[in-house]
């Protein structure tokens, strides 16, 4: 809404500044966007009558013009502008001024003609975006005067950014009550009187759906004269209100619209048939609309209608066929009430956004309609001439909103506040803001004015008391509460701390979109129907991320086009995965490595990372768990990745993720470059943690064996290493492989895995004898099983 | 002079010559040895008369305890010379870098969000999650907005169909404490939400921090007093900070709260476009519908809340000026946060 502050204060006129005025209003919930002023700064420049008109010698297209500016002397200038005829009077830039743009008017000659000043459009001095000619003032301006001074151009406008709770502020009427109460000074609302009728014209109305639009004030208005000019003021004020003028007929209702906050509509009545009928779209039912474009409305889309056929969509637009014209010469002027929820919605659906609808849809006051129409009557007949009829009004009172009392009492306003407010204020605001107040012995009952439709309970009205007092003067507490001491459940291992160890192991955390690309989602899982959004922002993230790859691998190439080629990312997210049993929203933890092992360094040798550098990171991962023993690395295939390089992660045989090198194939078509590894695990599966339990140290010293076994080369180091537990019994304190060599001195199709095992008694030393026995045991064990032979 | 004397001499000498620990060794065989000089003048005491034996044996025994006294310091003295001449031969450049991974780092947006969850859960918050993918009843009917509600607009809603949507707030996660723990309640819930728009200030997916404190007698007061707490902590700046009635379905009264521009210091800048005020986050008081819809007292209970987003707090914090770097995850960017 934007707000002239010349007009405003002919309702209001509080002792403060425009400033002051715009800071008011945004502490008040009402948030000024910008003040701008009316017009641009310009000086200089004044009314100028032509008084006389000839070609210009040297210039087809130019012509030389005598001009009346009030001075004693009439100015000669040299004008191209199509519309410069004799009689003229238009905005006239005398030698000096300095016009919006930095155009300096300075003494000169055009084609060899001096040219004592500049004949303006509107465009020249920055009151329209366009136009067409030289700005055309009242024939009975007088020459000589300031233009800013007859277009009162010295003022500011101040634009509201309403909450959509404040539709009674979307006419200058309900501001202006507002200002009245904030600085609690005299509002005058506009005096409206009823014009009398002339004629007996009417044209009848039917509410077929009155729940809808209980109330239509129509009227007809006879003989107006359509090319009538708009008055200046009024085009003006128009146009600081951000409208265009679209002649008398239209601006009129856009005045009263922007006035008192009452959407109008203006028919022609000679393309009307029969009556006005309001009612719900039928099937077949096709409107064109003012902006050209045809709807067929749905059912839930009320109309106004003649027998004929739809004629409006209510409180959106009007359509095409009953539009008044420049022939048009009788009206019927349309005041309604439409219901908001039957409005809300309506215009977005069909792609528009009106000034009408925007306010029906916040709520336009029920009882405004008779009063507005009375104005544009008024309006309309001191513009464009006309004999108006009787004032016809359909309406259906059951289905107007009903005026209700609301129970308003003190300690409530005292508590929620934390403020005691004195009963005297409490009752000024309201009253001032045009609610009736009771006074009853614990309490009050008010009944709020009719344009609030934002007040219905307690609450809103203490909102009000607390607004008009200012939420600045409302005390600021340190709560007095309960000290309740909530759970620190040690059994979860916090996010926290996975985090904090990837970062402590070089990964970098990224945030990726929760949706992605399907084309990366389906090249990673092509078996999954990922969810899909019905409105994507854009076809690249248009389904719902089934797993953490596609968004860290987008980052991972991202970085890789950026000369960035070593890269540790991690991420933590909910993935979507729609399930039979519905849709799973489970948050995952993952990664992804490529590049070299070690930022490139003097002290190591530089190496490629590979999947045990990431399995290293992941199993201390699971190490945070407690019982790093509950994981197994099982050997399993997936689709996006190496099929020699993939580790399903298995908690006490429940899979928890992933792990392996991404499939070449995959690399190549998602533009990967080189190898790339990655993590996914779910989070859930990882959080549970042992707490834990202490054990005894022994004071006996450990005794190390070290033994090479020779096994089958697809043997899983693993399964050498439960066996060997197993058959360590109790004394056997850890197994420390150390080495793994295939080549001369072993057979084909055979490893070597060199082995530490440690072992240590609580109660006593270990003799020599019982270390031999627990090795000997060991390996046979692993001979028995594995067909294990001892390396010599 | 006698002969002992010009021994120990000859012998004192030969030790102090001694430039090493070997030619020291050799000193030390050659007048100590078995059969060292002073251990064959020991061996000729036999020789002598008895009454000068004891005399004799006296003055050997003195001269051979001055000589090991010598011994023991050059030895001392030379070990340590050599001890000096390797560890000059083992000096580092102790400038050189150190060996290993190098450390990584949080998100910024993570580390916004750790601080914020920090400050709030250390006056007694806790800290609760939801889902994103959400039902229309928890992201809008439940909080007060009807279908076709105006506030609907503003909220460019991601949808999957009629009644499944992305979270356009964090907001839904109060409806789904409040449906499951009776008062008092004290979160705050940290997310992703989205809004379908997408340009240099808005990203379709985004986060926030909800606040949602229920219990008896909570007023406007104790809401001004813990956000005024909580913007001063988390800027560490004793900032002005202003509310201002607003309007959210779900609250009443409601407000927006502004901070004084931390960029300019409230003179006008840019970033606050020229008020000298950074819109911060919206909060209110909750509105009696939401609590009816749960089957909460309202008459009994009263309650704040809250929401802010993250990112803007975080480019405000960190003086981030673009919004898309955040989902780049462009490690040059990353690593700023380390």
């Amino acid at each position: 809404m934007k707000v002239s502050e010349q007009w405003l204060r002919e309702w209001v006129d509080p002792a403060v500044s425009g400033a002051e005025l715009a800071a008011q209003l945004t502490m008040a919930g009402l948030e000024v966007d910008r003040i701008e002023p009316a017009a641009p700064a310009f000086d200089r420049v004044v009314v100028g009558r032509v008084m006389d008109l000839v070609p210009h010698p040297q210039a087809d297209r130019l012509r030389v013009a005598t001009v009346d500016v009030g001075g004693a002397e009439p100015l000669q200038i040299v004008c191209g502008a199509p519309n410069v005829a004799i009689g003229l009077c238009t905005p006239t830039a005398l030698i000096g001024a300095v016009l919006p743009g930095g155009l300096a008017i300075k003494k000169s000659k055009l084609r060899g003609v001096e040219s004592r000043g500049m004949l303006c459009s509107a465009k020249e001095l920055g009151l329209a975006e366009t136009s067409e000619g030289l700005l055309p003032l009242p024939p009975d301006s007088r020459p000589g005067q300031n233009l800013r001074e007859l277009l009162a151009l010295d003022d500011v406008v101040i634009e509201v950014e309403l909450t959509p709770n404040r539709g009674d502020c979307l006419g200058m009427e309900g501001v202006a009550r507002e200002v009245a109460v904030l600085n609690r000074c005299e509002f005058r609302p506009l005096p409206v009187d009823a014009v009398k009728p002339v004629v007996d014209a009417t044209f009848p109305v039917t509410l077929l759906d009155p729940a809808d639009c209980p109330r239509y004030v129509g009227r007809v208005i006879r003989d107006v004269d359509p090319t009538a000019e708009t008055p200046l003021w009024m085009k003006e004020r128009l146009r600081r209100a951000g409208l265009r003028g679209l002649g008398p007929l239209v601006d009129v209702t856009n005045y009263v619209m922007l006035e008192l906050g009452q959407p109008m509509h203006a028919f022609d009545l000679g393309r009307l048939s029969d009556g006005i009928e309001v009612r719900r779209a039928r099937p077949g039912d096709r409107l064109e609309l003012l902006n050209g474009v045809v709807v067929e409305p749905d059912g839930e889309t009320l109309l106004i209608a003649d027998h004929a056929g739809p004629l409006a969509l209510a409180g959106i637009m009007g359509g095409e066929i009953s539009s008044c014209t420049d022939v048009t010469r009788d009206v019927f002027l349309e005041s309604a009430f439409f219901t908001p929820t039957r409005i809300a919605g309506r215009a977005r659906r069909h792609g528009l956004q009106t000034d009408a609808s925007h306010r029906f849809e916040r709520g336009v006051d029920p009882q405004l309609q008779r009063r507005a129409a009375e104005r544009a009557t008024r309006l309309l007949l001191d513009i464009a001439g006309g004999q108006p009829g009787p004032i016809v009004e359909a309406v259906a009172p059951e289905f107007l909103p009903a005026e209700s009392a609301i129970r308003l009492r003190p300690e409530r306003v005292r508590l929620l506040l934390g403020l005691d407010i004195p009963a005297a204020e409490i009752e000024d605001t309201l009253r001032r803001l045009g609610m009736a107040v009771a006074i009853e012995v614990n309490h009050w009952w008010i009944v709020p004015p009719s344009n609030r439709f934002d007040i219905r309970l307690e609450v809103d009205l203490i909102e009000e008391i607390a607004r008009v007092h200012g939420y600045d003067r409302l005390p600021g507490n340190r709560s007095l509460t309960r000290l309740e001491m909530p759970p620190q459940p040690e059994g979860q291992v916090a996010l926290a701390r996975f985090k904090e160890a990837l970062v402590q192991r070089g990964f970098q955390e990224a945030i990726t979109y929760s949706f992605v690309d399907p084309a990366f989602q389906a090249a990673l899982d092509p078996a999954r129907q990922p969810l899909a959004l019905a409105n994507p922002i854009s076809a690249d993230l248009a389904v719902m991320r089934a797993s953490l790859w596609p968004g860290l691998l987008k980052a991972l190439i991202h970085n890789q086009k950026r000369q960035q080629p070593r890269v540790r990312l991690f991420e933590h997210g909910l993935t979507f995965v729609p399930a039979d049993d519905g849709l799973r929203q489970e948050p995952y933890l993952g990664g992804v490595l490529a590049g070299a092992a070690l930022p490139e360094q003097w002290g190591l040798p530089k190496r490629a990372a590979d999947f045990f550098d990431l399995k290293g990171d992941v199993e201390a991962l699971l190490a945070l768990t407690g019982e790093p023993e509950a994981f197994d690395f099982v050997a399993a295939t997936h689709p996006a990745l190496h099929p020699g390089q993939c580790a399903r992660i298995e908690r006490a045989g429940v899979p928890v993720g992933w792990l392996g090198a991404l499939h070449p194939r995959v690399a190549r078509e998602l533009d990967v470059e080189g190898d790339a590894f990655v993590f996914e695990l779910a989070l859930a599966s990882l959080q549970p943690a042992r707490v834990p339990v202490f054990h005894e140290l022994s004071r006996f010293p450990a005794s190390r064996r070290d033994i090479a076994m020779v096994v089958d080369e697809a043997t899983p180091v693993q399964a050498v290493q439960d066996c060997i537990r197993r058959h360590g019994g109790e004394l056997l304190r850890d197994v420390l492989l150390f080495d793994v060599y295939w080549g001369p001195g072993i057979s084909e199709g055979r490893k070597s895995l060199a082995l530490g095992l440690i072992l240590q008694d609580l109660s006593r030393n270990l003799t020599d004898n019982v270390v031999e026995e627990t090795v000997s045991g060991i390996i046979a064990g692993l001979a028995e099983q594995f067909g294990a032979t001892l390396r010599v | 002079m006698d002969a002992l004397s010009e021994l120990l001499q000859t012998a004192q000498a030969a030790i102090a010559e001694a430039g090493d620990l070997v030619a020291l060794d050799q000193a030390r065989v050659r007048y100590l040895g078995k059969k060292g000089a002073f251990t064959e003048r020991l061996k000729t005491l036999g020789r002598l008369p008895p009454e000068e034996r004891r005399q004799a044996g006296q003055a050997i025994n003195e001269a051979k305890q001055a000589l090991e006294t010598a011994l023991t310091a050059r030895k001392a003295e030379l070990e340590a010379t050599a001890l000096d001449a390797r560890l000059a031969g083992e000096a580092i450049d102790v400038t050189l870098p150190g060996r290993g991974q190098r450390l990584g780092g949080h998100h910024p947006v993570s580390r916004t969000l750790a601080r914020i969850e920090a400050l709030f859960t250390q006056i007694g918050f806790t800290v609760v999650e939801g889902p994103e993918v959400e039902d229309d009843f928890h992201n809008f009917e439940a909080l007060n907005i009807p279908a076709h509600h105006p506030a609907r607009a503003m909220h460019d809603t991601f949808y999957f169909d009629a009644h499944t949507l992305l979270r356009t707030h964090t907001s839904p996660v109060q409806i789904r404490v409040m449906e499951q723990r009776e008062p008092p309640v004290r979160i705050i819930a940290p997310g992703r939400v989205y809004r379908c728009d997408s340009d240099v200030t808005h990203s379709p997916m985004f986060h926030q921090v909800e606040g949602l404190l229920v219990d008896e007698a909570v007023s406007f007061a104790d809401l001004k007093g813990v956000l005024d707490d909580f913007l001063r902590q988390f800027f560490e700046r004793d900032l002005a900070v202003r509310f201002r009635p607003s309007y959210f379905p779900f609250t009443e009264p409601s407000a927006e709260v502004d901070i004084q521009c931390v960029i300019c210091g409230g003179g006008g800048c840019r970033v606050c476009k020229h008020s000298g005020w950074l819109e911060i986050l919206g909060c209110g008081m909750v509105h009696p519908a939401v609590f009816e819809q749960i089957g909460i007292d309202a008459e009994r209970y009263t309650g704040y809340a809250f929401g802010m987003g993250v990112e803007r707090l975080t480019m405000l914090r960190y003086g981030v000026n673009d919004l898309r770097l955040f989902f780049d995850n462009d490690l040059r960017f990353l690593r700023q946060f380390q």
